[in-house]
């Protein structure tokens, strides 16, 4: 196996005023050379804590409880933040969820480019305005050579996140993580994104982590989905199975609420509870307490993964 | 054809823009007709800086037209200026849920004063015992449970705030509801609540809806017809199915072909690239889409295309519809 990426068994918690915050619980995940892996969740899932911690970004409040990740070769929680720095940008890049606050505002997107090529692109420096370009047309930005002048409130939320793609993109990364790419942006918009991100996996193997809450959009470009709950990884399986044979009881609900062009709104089924309170002490199985389906036996520790077949695994004791 | 409850005629919203710069306008709204009939519910969908909220404001009149007409039940609501309005009984007969509940409730009304505000305001109540019916009645019918009434908005979840934005519109009980991106807050499974909680609504209490959301896979849900907005025009008017199964605009095309869809996996489909022209003076005779349209012909950029009919209640204006 040839994982770019690799998440073993990792557990991350938050120490906070009111307590200990359980927000990742041994999530497993692998993410293959050229592959790109959804990670579906609702808010407070911990998709995106998940995504920081790949990036080695982490608040000061995290404190990291076990497991691995594991980049190319590089442990990620055991590297020194030098080690961290360069690969970051070079190797390992992130679109961030609103493209206007992740941009500096008063600094020309053009700019903003060169600083990544200078920093890992080991460019002269009369190049670094031809490849800021390059990385611009290559996003397909109409006009690259005038909008490398322009600030971001010049440009469209579109445009920007072009434009953070373009910087993403700007060194050939290994792995691009993107988290809620296209929240915010057009439907039409999002398309054009969502095809661009597809078309650079497909056609430089780049690895992508899809973080999102929409099911549609993760099933229409993902080739594998992990979906979340409360901090758990519940299931993982190729697209095409996880949409059409559900294993964990969360999941089917999931999609039985997301609206499809098919629903109709008695059809939509709505996800009984809440998400419980990572601060508290919580059953083995996190969905216990809104599962139809909960026995005895769910309660007893520890919760395995059940392997329905090679690719396809659920975290459930009784699976569909 | 019986007369519909809300009739807007070439309504039109105009901005004036560039400081310094005598004369440019920025055409917010242009010339848009709308019809919803009673017990009608009415999608409203196009991409941001379409004119959607603009419309929608126009409709509610938190703001008056520059030009053109809003009947309500036949009654011209135009002829009197938005600061008189506010004062008449009509007012409590439009109202707006509006999109984020977290940001649109009072952060220091308990929540049975958030849905006792409009009653007193719009339609004068004041007996203590009267408003305390109407409040639990309304916090009723969104399935709000009753020792949630005296919690603050910071203590409830999102959906429980939602039901509570929607009480406060239905409890003067209005014959129109606009309902501006009701769940672009939630989740999906608080959004399959609220969704089915508003199909709900309206079969027990027969309001029209005014439905605006980006979620075409939601406004078909709830909408017998469709209207789509692009850059302050109205582009076409369907009946649901017909809308998806056969549209006649090529922007509409656009935006159902950009729809996620894992049914869809792989297959190449129309895609929208560009922006949008300048909303600031646009040239009258110059279709609004020209320049972004895949068809776009010297046609489009000399003849502005008209709303036209193409069967029962399905409009589209395009030369090549």
């Amino acid at each position: 196996m040839t994982a770019q990426l690799t998440i073993e068994d990792f557990s991350l918690v938050f120490r906070t005023r009111h307590g200990t915050v359980r927000a990742l619980e041994d999530v497993s995940l692998s993410v293959e050379r050229g592959e790109i892996v959804g990670v579906v969740g609702e808010s407070g899932s911990g998709k995106s804590v998940l995504a920081y911690a790949v990036m080695g970004l982490q608040d000061a409040a995290a404190r990291v409880q076990g497991g691995r990740i594991l980049f190319g070769g590089l442990d990620m929680l055991g590297a020194g933040e030098q080690a961290l720095a360069d690969v970051r940008g070079r190797e390992l890049a992130m679109i961030f969820q609103s493209p206007r606050t992740a941009l500096n505002p008063i600094r020309k997107v053009g700019a903003q480019i060169e600083d990544i090529l200078r920093e890992h692109a080991n460019l002269p420096s009369r190049e670094l305005r031809k490849h800021a370009i390059a990385a611009l047309a290559r996003v397909r930005i109409p006009d690259p050579e005038r909008r490398y002048n322009a600030y971001p409130f010049e440009l469209s939320g579109g445009m920007c996140q072009r434009v953070m793609i373009a910087m993403a993109l700007a060194c050939s990364p290994f792995l691009l993580i993107a988290d809620e790419p296209t929240t915010g942006l057009d439907v039409t918009t999002q398309a054009v994104i969502m095809d661009l991100i597809r078309d650079m996996s497909r056609d430089q193997r780049m690895s992508t982590l899809l973080i999102t809450h929409d099911l549609g959009l993760a099933g229409e470009y993902c080739d594998r989905i992990a979906v979340m709950h409360a901090g758990h990884m519940v299931e993982i399986a190729p697209v095409e199975e996880l949409l059409s044979r559900p294993a964990h009881p969360y999941t089917r609900q999931l999609l039985a609420a997301t609206p499809t062009p098919r629903s109709t709104v008695e059809g939509l089924v709505s996800i009984p509870g809440q998400l419980p309170d990572l601060r508290r002490d919580l059953p083995p199985c996190r969905f216990s307490a809104r599962c139809e389906r909960h026995v005895a036996l769910c309660d007893e520790a520890p919760l395995p993964w059940t392997s329905l077949s090679a690719t396809h695994l659920v975290r459930c004791r009784v699976p569909l | 054809m019986t007369q519909p409850l809300l009739d807007a005629r070439a309504l039109t919203k105009r901005y004036p823009v560039g400081g310094g710069k005598r004369g440019a306008m920025l055409h917010a709204v242009d010339a848009v007709d709308l019809t919803i009939a009673p017990g009608e519910c009415v999608g409203l969908v196009g991409e941001s800086g379409c004119g959607k909220s603009t419309l929608v404001r126009l409709l509610a009149r938190l703001i008056d037209p520059t030009s053109g007409n809003i009947f309500l039940d036949g009654a011209d609501t135009t002829a009197v200026s938005q600061a008189r309005f506010v004062t008449m009984p009509d007012r409590a007969r439009i109202q707006v849920v509006f999109q984020d509940p977290s940001e649109s409730l009072n952060p220091s009304f308990r929540v049975f004063d958030s849905i006792a505000d409009p009653l007193k305001r719009l339609l004068g109540v004041r007996d203590r015992d009267k408003l305390a019916a109407q409040v639990h009645r309304a916090a009723e019918l969104v399935g709000l449970p009753r020792e949630l009434i005296e919690r603050y908005p910071h203590q409830l979840s999102g959906g429980q705030r939602a039901r509570v934005g929607i009480a406060r519109a239905i409890v003067v009980e209005p014959s129109l509801l606009i309902l501006d991106e009701p769940t672009s807050a939630l989740d999906v499974s608080v959004q399959a609540i609220i969704l089915r909680l508003l199909a709900d609504l309206q079969a027990r209490l027969g309001m029209s809806y005014l439905f605006v959301s980006h979620d075409l896979n939601v406004v078909r849900l709830l909408c017998s017809r469709i209207v789509v907005m692009y850059l302050g025009r109205v582009v076409e008017v369907a009946p649901t199915e017909e809308l998806f199964t056969a549209p006649r605009h090529p922007y509409t095309r656009a935006l159902i072909a950009s729809i996620p869809d894992p049914a869809r996996r792989g297959e190449a489909r129309p895609r929208l690239d560009g922006s949008p022209r300048s909303p600031i003076d646009p040239d009258p005779n110059t279709c609004r889409f020209y320049g972004r349209c895949p068809t776009g012909t010297d046609r489009c950029a000399t003849a502005m295309p008209e709303l036209l009919r193409f069967g029962e209640g399905h409009f589209a204006a395009c030369h090549f519809a």
